[in-house]
């Protein structure tokens, strides 16, 4: 049988950073294409961005900033074998991203009802730019709404692998990469809030 | 025969045999790099051979103008799936994943890849995506007829099954970009004591680049192919003229990807080469150095330059001036590389064996295919080829006569290091010599063809280009046969040749120096390296 590998947590770090990398560029690529269309149609994308609902936003980068706070504060807690509350913070961490994504519902079905969406009749009539603002609006905001969701579920596993002794002080890094991941869905909206809901 | 002779028999049989499990699972779910490598080359290699198929069956269309055996839709699809399979299905995942996973773990001596688990999930996500790539062709309303460059606005509109066929190619972006990251992290983290970065052989080097090449171009690509979705299901509008957005945008995101991606495809051919060379000239390689680094400078060069697919689009002169420019700049660590192999044969004691004469290929072949890159490059004469069968003939010079040459190459060099046995060098020669005839005699007429006029992707053409085609087509049957031979030759070699010892070539590389074939475990004991991959004297190599 095959000797298994020598734990190297060194590189698990390396492969998570790669990694994190190319979700940037992923939504890279989406965010060009904002720079691009801004550009363009700076006027129509000025009507467009003032249809946003800016408190929605605002609460929601308040509890996706607290929540990468209460994941950190997790890997604290179980570097210090304080496996309870280390639980406790991934529950409270979850929480926030389920009302995230509670909060994402409530604005989209908003929009929806008032016509804003990929094809409706109302923008058909609007200038070219409004509806390319709504297209990628959605786009952007539902992949990293699925990177949200992603993000919980995988958090959620780590909270049970916690509470089954499978992560212990000594053996953390799954945890340490799963809440570096979701500092990264964090920092996707930060730059996603300003782009579509303040600057405009 | 006794049973302690049974085990010894069994352990000469390295990793095929050596973990007492052979059966199929052993190989889908096993995460060791050398049945992963095989795996991908099983998988790799048989969608090669069908998209070979595809080429000559659309070389026998073209060999006399009007309709020979198919109509204009179904050229259209085979040039698609053919270009698809070709390009997604088996160069870009195929040196990574074949000759990558067999060697690089072995070549930085290390036991494994540094995420073996990942490694497994990368190969079960390849086949996912060929899987939907295989049903797109069957299922819905058509094979895709888009060409593998999925421009849109056709792409977003024609009725053919190009969703599921995108969705396919983004699965497999997402199995590259994993073993990318996986080969980065180890080729940083798990080489064995001794094994500098001026030690790593060259082959790692280029794995290395093009693994980074893997982790920051494909993501593009994976958003590029989501929007072609979008566009389609959702009617997003981001590159519908008659909406607002630009379909030069697709562009320029297509190849922002794709164009790093020739890299993916040809860099590590490269350093296949780089290994032959030194190996059957008995002298160390010139310019260790300038050819690891070159490497990397293609590497990052080669991503500011895509611009060049698009010298008639519309795009700005000055855009036009500057990616010109810069396409210039990627053919000097190319040459560099030339140079040096050149230099490294220069009063060697060459020996023309199989891979040597694959690797000597290579270095013809590309050259041709490089030098007329560079008149794709320059504006000037792109406007008159571009979408010609000009170019057609310059990408097959570089990724057949290239990358597919070397991938040829690197089947006969450590054919004997992981099945132990020998194939029979005439019969090598032999093929060698059709494929080498039959690639140029093909690929040389349809350059001609595509300075003449003739236009790429049609099913039809002008009764002046007959002669021409017809040569061409008798190029491609040269060519099939040679193919056959060689594959012949390798079968015939894996079941009968003659058994081999560590080291048939002289390499001073580490896989040369374990059990052939290598052990599960790779070395009996941890390596602790002492000299240079080319130093063959260090390495007591006579
Ligand atoms: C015996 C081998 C091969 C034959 C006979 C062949 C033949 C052809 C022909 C006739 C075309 C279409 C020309 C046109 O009308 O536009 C074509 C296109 C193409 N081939 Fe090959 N080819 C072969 C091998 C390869 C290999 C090894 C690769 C890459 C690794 C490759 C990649 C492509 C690509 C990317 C296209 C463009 C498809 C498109 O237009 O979308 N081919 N080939
Ligand atoms: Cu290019």
């Amino acid at each position: 049988m095959r000797k298994a590998q020598h734990k190297d947590d060194a590189a698990a770090k390396l492969g998570m950073w790669l990694f994190l990398f190319t979700e940037m560029l992923l939504f890279g690529g989406l965010f060009l294409l904002y720079g691009v269309y801004l550009a363009r149609y700076p006027q129509e994308f000025a009507t467009a961005g003032h249809e946003m609902h800016r408190w929605f936003g605002a609460i929601n980068t308040i509890i996706l900033i607290s929540s990468s706070l209460l994941a950190a504060m997790s890997v604290t807690a179980i570097r210090r074998n304080d496996s309870k509350t280390a639980v406790l913070l991934l529950v409270g961490t979850v929480a926030c991203a389920a009302v995230f994504l509670m909060n994402k519902y409530l604005e989209w079905s908003a929009e929806i009802s008032r016509g804003l969406y990929p094809g409706s009749p109302l923008l058909a009539q609007a200038p070219h730019g409004e509806p390319l603002f709504f297209s990628l609006y959605y786009l952007t905001v539902g992949l990293h709404g699925l990177h949200v969701l992603i993000g919980g579920s995988v958090l959620s596993v780590m909270a049970w692998r916690i509470r089954h002794g499978v992560i212990t002080a000594g053996n953390c890094i799954w945890l340490e990469n799963s809440t570096l991941f979701w500092h990264l869905v964090d920092l996707i909206w930060i730059f996603i809030f300003p782009l579509y809901y303040l600057v405009l | 025969m006794t049973n302690s002779e049974a085990t010894t028999v069994q352990d000469e049989r390295g990793f095929w045999k050596d973990t007492g499990k052979t059966g199929i699972t052993s190989w889908i779910f096993s995460t060791d790099h050398k049945r992963i490598g095989f795996l991908y080359f099983y998988t790799v290699f048989s969608f090669f051979l069908v998209a070979v198929i595809l080429g000559i069956l659309m070389r026998i269309e073209l060999m006399a103008p009007g309709r020979t055996i198919m109509g204009p839709q179904t050229y259209n699809a085979l040039f698609t799936v053919h270009g698809v399979i070709m390009i997604f299905l088996f160069i870009l995942p195929g040196f990574q994943g074949v000759f990558g996973n067999l060697l690089m773990p072995i070549q930085i001596g290390a036991r494994d890849v540094a995420f073996p688990r990942l490694n497994l999930l990368s190969w079960w996500i390849y086949i996912t995506g060929a899987a939907t790539i295989i049903t797109s062709l069957f299922t819905g309303s058509g094979p895709p007829d888009t060409g593998w460059t999925f421009y849109v606005p056709f792409s977003a509109r024609t009725g053919t099954n190009v969703t599921l066929a995108v969705f396919g190619v983004f699965l497999i972006g997402m199995s590259a970009i994993l073993t990318g990251l996986n080969f980065v992290t180890t080729i940083h983290r798990l080489r064995a004591e001794g094994m500098t970065w001026g030690r790593i052989p060259l082959f790692v080097w280029s794995v290395y680049a093009t693994a980074w090449v893997q982790v920051l171009a494909t993501p593009i690509l994976g958003i590029t192919l989501l929007l072609i979705i979008a566009e389609r299901v959702l009617g997003a509008g981001l590159f519908d003229p008659g909406r607002g957005g630009d379909p030069l945008m697709y562009q320029h995101l297509f190849w922002i990807y794709s164009h790093p991606a020739v890299y993916i495809m040809i860099l590590p051919a490269m350093g296949v080469i780089s290994e032959i060379i030194p190996v059957f000239s008995r002298k160390p390689i010139f310019g260790y150095g300038m050819i690891a680094m070159s490497s990397l400078a293609i590497a990052a060069a080669g991503s500011l330059v895509w611009g060049h697919h698009m010298f008639t689009s519309g795009m700005s002169d000055l855009a036009v001036l500057v990616f010109s420019f810069l396409t210039f700049v990627v053919a000097i660590p190319s040459a560099i590389k030339v140079f040096n192999w050149v230099s490294t044969l220069y009063k060697g004691s060459i020996s023309l064996e199989a891979p040597m004469l694959f690797a000597l290929g290579f270095i013809l072949l590309f050259s041709i295919g490089g030098l007329t890159g560079l008149i794709l490059g320059s504006a000037a004469t792109d406007i008159h080829v571009h979408d010609t069968q000009f170019v057609v003939g310059h990408f097959h010079y570089v990724i057949f006569g290239g990358s597919g040459f070397a991938f040829f190459g690197a089947m006969h060099y450590w054919f004997p290091k992981f099945f132990g046995r020998r194939y029979r060098e005439k019969l090598a020669l032999a093929a060698w010599i059709l494929l080498f005839i039959g690639f140029n005699v093909m690929y040389f007429s349809m350059m001609v063809l595509g300075v003449e006029g003739m236009p790429r992707r049609y099913y039809d053409y002008l009764p002046e280009f007959h002669a021409l085609n017809l040569t061409s087509t008798f190029g491609s049957w040269i060519l099939f046969a040679g193919m056959v031979i060689m594959l012949v030759n390798l079968f015939h070699g894996l079941l009968r040749g003659e058994p081999v010892e560590r080291n048939p070539w002289g390499g001073a590389t580490l896989e040369w120096s374990i059990p052939t074939p290598p052990p599960t475990d790779n070395f009996v004991e941890e390596p602790v390296v002492t000299h240079g991959p080319y130093d063959f004297k260090g390495s007591g190599i006579p």
